[in-house]
């Protein structure tokens, strides 16, 4: 197996002969589209934070603090829809499936190069409808991020273009969809089975399934939103016959599902990541791939534990329960194979590890806590309160968000040809992960005592733990803001990353770094499987 | 597999995920049909009964003769009878435009009646009649919307034809054109007898 070595300036970043901005956003190469995916989705990701703080700002005493109550709706609309549509849906799959999924088959490119360009082109016209809708009608939305009738029919801002802009998004992440899953039956490099996909990319086969599966959904639900608002149909309207339980459903039916598409590409970045820090192969290949899909099937239909507090017939609420209960298992079996991985491994507590580690904790957290949501009887009382709030960030950020600071650490150096600073990395790890936890399980504590979400102002008895959230979320932004400044720095000016220092053995630490535009010189044969070391030859 | 060669079967699984998705579009207004209908069976059974059965039956035909221009015009393309192609091209995006005529008249006809979103008619009238109405005027927009978005395609492919950018030997755009179109009228033949010929 060759190593061979370019610098940063080598490989796809200039042997395509072209350089400036049209090389770029009119490029077809998944690694560029994957690079300007990222660089959105950090940026939206930056303001989602900004609005994240400024929410618990507003929140850090009783009483109006910095701003209104109409504008605090509007921030935690906002803060919500950008980091659910802007973020978290596309972060991990666009951005780091585009980089990886391709080289990890052993393929040149994905399937439909040029659809993947029109995705991306999707994404950023229906992230400028998003942010034009704030600023633009009559103020930014302020319904929350669900949208729920018959409030957002009513509402005077300006929600017909925010949901607008997160259909056209729809759309964007329905494509990316297609071409994964057509690239992963169609360009498979011979020897590639079925058992050597590596399990980030089969986390994203089944992702993929779901983007096209549940999108579509609330496709319809939004623009059945917009005719309510502009032809008054009266579809959810009670006084028109209209049923308002049928939006949730219908919300529900994409969104349930939708949380598998944030939560498994993490699932799979951290399934890569274990094993490769381990020195171990990983435990259970077969379980945890297969897993992916049980999740992405079970998870299409608990919908209805969104619902319980809603009116729900009572054997509803028992079969979604149980349902819901069953979604937990393939989600525990991924959690104790990535521990078994680990036992007797020689682990090696670099930046991605360190990520990915935290990762399961704080997934473990978020998931045990999803498990007393799902039964209905302690729902019921924490329903629509801070725990919620806590749950969904531990699972959401602690599990994802992780996930993807993990992939960033992990893969971009292999993208850039340099690497970051290994001490500012864990320094910023650090914060990162206390804060995080000061922040949301004060939150889970305060929704299990009966601090509502959503809500302006709140009881003085809640009054300090709301401090001590608060000044968790400095701690937290002041983590994540070490990170992203020691890994733009070191990816531009850091050692030179070159060969194999991972030590991984799947396809892409077998070509030069940076990658060249057709990833391989000649196409690969497989002879191997995704964590078979030895076999891969490394040391 | 190399990029170099076309992978017709891999753009075709493409076009039937993509349709797939297009038919869950559909399907959540079925799902909300359905719901409703086991709601008020009365109301959509006399709704149904206020809708002009002649539009929608020649509707129908003449969305059938377009599919099936459609896909003789691929039996043609693969011959390598381009004048076929062209011709029969033109024929299917004809029918779009006389079934979106036919469609307009129909509409007009109901506006003109006071049936239309939001109409006081509607309002006073019964819940369930505006709710399957509404329902109508939706599926039979978003439909319609379809059948212009199909025809522009249809429109872009008889030009690649033309240039010969399509032929015998390369010729999957078209197949997956026609596929889309037998889409459109496949979610028809679902929309005709759930509002026109129920009961
Ligand atoms: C600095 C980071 C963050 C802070 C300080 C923060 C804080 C908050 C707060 C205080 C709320 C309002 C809770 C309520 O009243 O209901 C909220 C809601 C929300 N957050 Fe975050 N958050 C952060 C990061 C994230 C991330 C990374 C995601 C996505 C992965 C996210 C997704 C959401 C969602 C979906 C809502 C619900 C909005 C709604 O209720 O309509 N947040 N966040
Ligand atoms: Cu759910």
């Amino acid at each position: 197996m060759s190593q061979e070595t370019a610098t940063a300036e080598g490989g796809f970043w200039s042997d395509s002969g072209k350089t400036g901005i049209g090389s770029w956003i009119f490029s077809t190469d998944h690694k560029r589209i994957g690079l300007m995916y990222l660089y959105c989705v950090l940026s939206f990701f930056m303001v989602g934070v900004l609005l994240g703080v400024l929410i618990r700002l507003e929140l850090i005493a009783p009483g109006p603090t910095i701003v209104t109550a109409q504008t605090y709706n509007a921030l935690f609309t906002v803060h919500g829809v950008v980091m659910i549509f802007l973020f978290i849906i596309p972060g991990i799959p666009a951005s780091f499936g585009n980089l990886v999924l391709p080289i990890q088959l052993g393929a040149r490119d994905v399937a439909f190069p040029r659809v993947n360009l029109f995705s991306w082109w999707l994404y950023v016209i229906g992230a400028v409808i998003v942010l034009v809708s704030l600023f633009t009608g009559g103020g930014a939305p302020d319904t929350g991020w669900t949208f729920y009738v018959p409030f957002s029919a009513r509402t005077t801002t300006n929600v017909s273009l925010a949901v607008f802009g997160v259909f056209i998004l729809g759309f964007s992440s329905i494509l990316t969809g297609i071409n994964f899953v057509t690239t992963i039956h169609r360009m498979r490099a011979p020897g590639m089975t079925w058992t050597r996909i590596p399990l980030f990319t089969w986390s994203l086969y089944a992702t993929a399934w779901v983007q096209i599966l549940a999108t579509p959904i609330i496709a319809i639900t939004l623009l059945l939103v917009v005719t309510e608002r502009i032809l008054g149909l009266g579809l959810f309207d009670p006084s028109r016959g209209g049923d308002p339980i049928m939006f949730q459903h219908m919300f529900w039916i994409y969104s349930h599902p939708a949380v598998y598409i944030m939560i498994l590409p993490g699932m799979g970045v951290i399934s890569d990541i274990i094993p490769v820090f381990s020195r171990k192969p990983i435990f259970g290949y077969k379980m945890i791939a297969f897993s992916s899909l049980a999740i992405a099937a079970a998870g299409s239909a608990v919908w209805g534990h969104h619902m319980y507090t809603s009116g729900m017939s009572d054997l509803g609420v028992m079969v979604f329960s149980f349902l819901t209960f069953l979604v937990a298992i393939p989600s525990a079996i991924k959690v104790f194979n990535w521990v078994s991985t680990m036992y007797k491994g020689s682990i090696s507590l670099e930046a991605p590890m360190l990520f990915a580690l935290s990762f399961i904790l704080l997934f473990s957290i978020g998931g045990l806590s999803g498990l007393i949501l799902g039964a209905a009887s302690t729902d019921i009382h924490v329903h629509d309160t801070h725990f919620v709030v806590g749950h969904f960030h531990y699972v959401m950020f602690g599990g994802t968000g992780f996930a993807f600071f993990a992939a960033a650490h992990y893969w971009l150096p292999k993208y850039f040809g340099r690497r970051y600073e290994e001490k500012p990395a864990i320094i910023g790890w650090v914060l990162m992960f206390i804060g995080f936890n000061v922040l949301y399980f004060t939150m889970q504590v305060l929704g299990m005592e009966g601090m509502p979400r959503r809500y302006y102002d709140y009881l003085p008895e809640f009054a300090r733990l709301n401090f001590v959230a608060t000044v968790g979320s400095w701690i937290m932004v002041a983590g994540i803001l070490i990170v992203l400044w020691n890994l733009w720095r070191g990816l531009l000016k850091g050692e030179p990353f070159t060969g194999n220092p991972w030590g991984g053995a799947t396809l892409e630490w077998s070509i030069p770094t940076p990658p060249p535009t057709e990833n391989f010189e000649e196409d690969p044969v497989v002879t191997h499987g995704p964590y078979d070391f030895k076999g891969a030859g490394v040391p | 597999m190399s990029h170099l060669e076309k992978d017709a079967f891999g753009a075709k699984l493409g076009m039937w995920l993509f349709l797939f998705t297009e038919i869950l579009l559909f399907g959540g207004v079925f799902l909300l049909y359905s719901v409703y209908l086991a709601k008020y069976p009365k109301e959509f059974g006399l709704g149904g009964k206020q809708l002009d059965l002649v539009y929608g039956a020649t509707n129908t035909v003449v969305l059938l003769t377009s599919s099936l221009f459609a896909a003789m015009s691929v039996t043609a393309i693969k011959r390598g009878a381009k004048k076929a192609t062209l011709s029969l091209l033109t024929g299917t995006i004809g029918c779009a435009f006389i079934f979106l005529f036919i469609k307009y008249l129909e509409w007009s006809a109901k506006i003109h009646h006071g049936i239309y979103p939001n109409s006081p008619k509607l309002i006073e009238g019964p819940p369930g009649e505006s709710i399957f109405f509404g329902l109508y005027y939706l599926t039979t927009g978003l439909h319609g919307i379809h059948v212009i978005i199909g025809s522009v395609l249809m429109a872009w492919t008889a030009v690649m034809v033309q240039r010969e950018v399509l032929h015998a030997g390369d010729n999957v755009t078209l197949e997956n054109v026609t596929l889309y179109w037998h889409l459109v009228d496949l979610v028809w033949i679902f929309i005709f007898p759930l509002y026109y010929l129920i009961l």
